[in-house]
């Protein structure tokens, strides 16, 4: 399994009270890391309704990125920003810029198809196609015209690397919905990485599943932030603190209208943010006193 | 004893039965038990009452029944078989009409129109115009497809009448659909476009298989539904009296004159005499059979494609 230090088994055991806050061995190499997406005074409105306001930050190469904070925060917004997911909604609008490896996502010349096989998106609650474990993983390949003959492979590796080959190689023609939480929810990992993306959004992957699952989640990310950019909701602080190489804190507050429209309180290496944040918003949700 | 609170000591006299507490419940349930006896046994009465009003046809000469075209000369040699063809030519053109516009609209205001103001303004309206009734679209076919489309239609043919009944089931057929395609969830769409497929790619791989098997079964039952219409049918011009297919091949008899089941009944029943009452009863039954069938095809595509996963 995986030999990275900062998930031992042991300390990736859920439910085991230690908190841990060092994650020093990811180490912070933001200096000669490459920057993926570059997010300037991002709004987003729903019709007139604003849900975030003014978000700026820079996510690094083959780091994991957490967002957290209370409900309604607009996290989730935002990270649905990186893939253009928000187009779906109607009314949905994105002011401000994101530009991925310096192209600006939201110009007219831009396809959002091209970015999704990009950047991938595992969803909150585990969403297998009603098809078969092998056609689940083929589907997206097969949209990019992977060869027939290459398919079997490229099967094969992407539930490899989703650590979830050795449970499903003799059933592969049965439906996906005959696995359990966690393993449908790493199929949708599988699923996200079999187009190669370049970046993988996590919307809260955690947060129907028990323990053991969570657990073997993020012995998976921390294995797959060695060849993807990963950019990861949760509302679990010590998950953050354990799995993220830099944390965003959103908090939300409503206005005299009672309108709750999100904010980026505090975004910086998640060692920082869980032992020293600056700003008494965020020390005052870690600490558990507000959220 | 001095505890006498209710939520104190449960002696067995506070757990009894008390004889009269939930009266209003009992007498809810006699009720609904009532109402659906009504119900059933109001069909099996109907159903009786046809099969023993026909019985001297269904249970002596069925086969000649079922086997032989109309005649005016006597009810003993009149028979259902026109009828019979002519109903599953109409419910043809119904279902070669009704089916690709119907989805096809379906899945304009679910997947493209979306919530639009326009959408909503289109289905509320299409619910309305599956309230109207059918004698109004007969009336709508005479005008439209017997004399205006008569180029196309050649007056008052299987076509005409096929597509009188495509008018009529269309709204059935639609918001059926929009049903379906409504209940296929979101989390499916979002999956499919996370990998990166396009609209196109979403709606034929993953949204309309998952909707396959209600969009049939509400199409199965639009059809049922035309098999047994009469009225509109007779003002667009199925024939009500005597009619021959003579040398006719199959396709010109879509475009000639033409009976259909229920307007047979209609025929059979206003002719006088008691041995025409007993073709009508004969006819009912095997319309009803017909409908069943249908009924059951429409069950057993449901169940075939359901099981898939």
């Amino acid at each position: 399994m995986t030999s990275d230090a900062s998930v031992a088994p042991a300390e990736a055991t859920p439910g085991s009270p230690q908190t841990r806050i060092d994650v020093s061995t990811a180490g912070h190499h933001r200096d000669d890391a490459q920057t993926v997406f570059e997010c300037s005074g991002v709004d987003v409105y729903y019709d007139d309704f604003r849900a975030l306001r003014d978000v700026t930050l820079e996510v690094a190469e083959h780091e994991v990125t957490a967002l957290i904070g209370p409900s309604g925060c607009g996290k989730s917004t935002f990270l649905r920003c990186f893939n253009r997911m928000n187009d779906l909604i109607e009314g949905a609008r994105v002011e401000g810029t994101i530009h991925y490896h310096g192209v600006d996502l939201y110009q007219d010349e831009v396809d959002p198809v091209e970015v999704r096989r990009r950047v991938g998106m595992v969803f909150q609650k585990p969403n297998p196609f009603p098809k078969s474990i092998y056609d689940n993983i083929a589907y997206g390949p097969r949209l990019t015209g992977v060869k027939r003959s290459e398919l079997d492979d490229v099967v094969e590796g992407s539930l490899t690397r989703a650590a979830l080959w050795d449970e499903v190689k003799d059933r592969l023609k049965m439906s996906a919905y005959g696995l359990s939480g966690g393993q449908q929810q790493r199929l949708c990992i599988a699923r996200a990485i079999a187009v190669q993306p370049d970046v993988v959004l996590m919307d809260e992957p955690c947060s129907a599943l028990d323990p053991i699952a969570t657990g073997r989640i993020e012995e998976l990310i921390a294995e797959l932030k060695t060849d993807y950019t990963i950019i990861i909701v949760t509302h679990n602080m010590q998950q953050a603190a354990r799995i993220s190489d830099m944390t965003a804190f959103f908090s939300v507050q409503p206005n005299e209208l009672g309108h709750r429209t999100g904010e980026l309180v505090e975004y910086a290496p998640t060692s920082l943010i869980f032992t020293n944040p600056d700003d008494p918003r965020t020390e005052a949700y870690i600490t558990g006193r507000v959220g | 004893m001095l505890l006498t609170s209710p939520a104190g000591i449960a002696t067995s006299h506070a757990l009894r039965r008390r004889p009269g507490a939930d009266v209003g419940g009992a007498v809810f349930k006699w009720l609904l038990i009532g109402a659906t006896v009504f119900a059933t046994g109001f069909l099996a009465v109907l159903l009786a009452v046809m099969i023993v009003d026909g019985w001297a046809v269904l249970s002596g000469n069925l086969w000649y029944f079922l086997t032989h075209g109309f005649s005016q000369r006597s009810a003993a040699e009149a028979g259902v078989w026109q009828g019979i063809i002519g109903s599953l030519q109409v419910a043809l053109v119904t279902g070669v009409f009704a089916v690709p516009i119907g989805v096809a609209t379906a899945i304009y205001l679910v997947e493209y129109a979306q919530n639009s103001r326009f959408a909503r303004i289109v289905e509320l309206n299409i619910r309305n115009l599956a309230g109207v009734p059918s004698i109004v679209y007969g009336l709508l076919g005479l005008v439209i497809f017997v004399k205006a489309l008569e180029d196309f239609s050649k007056g008052a043919t299987v076509i005409a009448g096929g597509m009188t009944l495509a008018a009529l089931v269309l709204p059935i057929i639609v918001i059926t659909s929009v049903e379906a395609l409504k209940a296929v969830p979101d989390s499916l769409r979002e999956a499919a476009y996370g990998v990166g497929a396009t609209k196109w790619e979403v709606l034929s791989r993953q949204v309309l298989p998952a909707a396959l098997s209600t969009i049939l079964t509400g199409t199965v039952l639009a059809l049922a539904r035309a098999l047994g219409e009469a009225a509109p049918l007779i003002l667009v011009g199925a024939a009500t009296g005597f009619l021959s297919f003579g040398d006719a091949n199959v396709l010109e008899t879509f475009t000639g004159p033409y009976t259909a089941l229920p307007v047979l009944i209609f025929n059979f029943a206003r002719l006088p005499g008691a041995d025409w009452g007993v073709n009508a009863a004969a006819a009912s039954v095997v319309i009803l059979v017909l409908v069943l069938a249908v009924n059951g095809l429409a069950i057993y595509l449901r169940n075939r494609f359901e099981k898939q996963w």
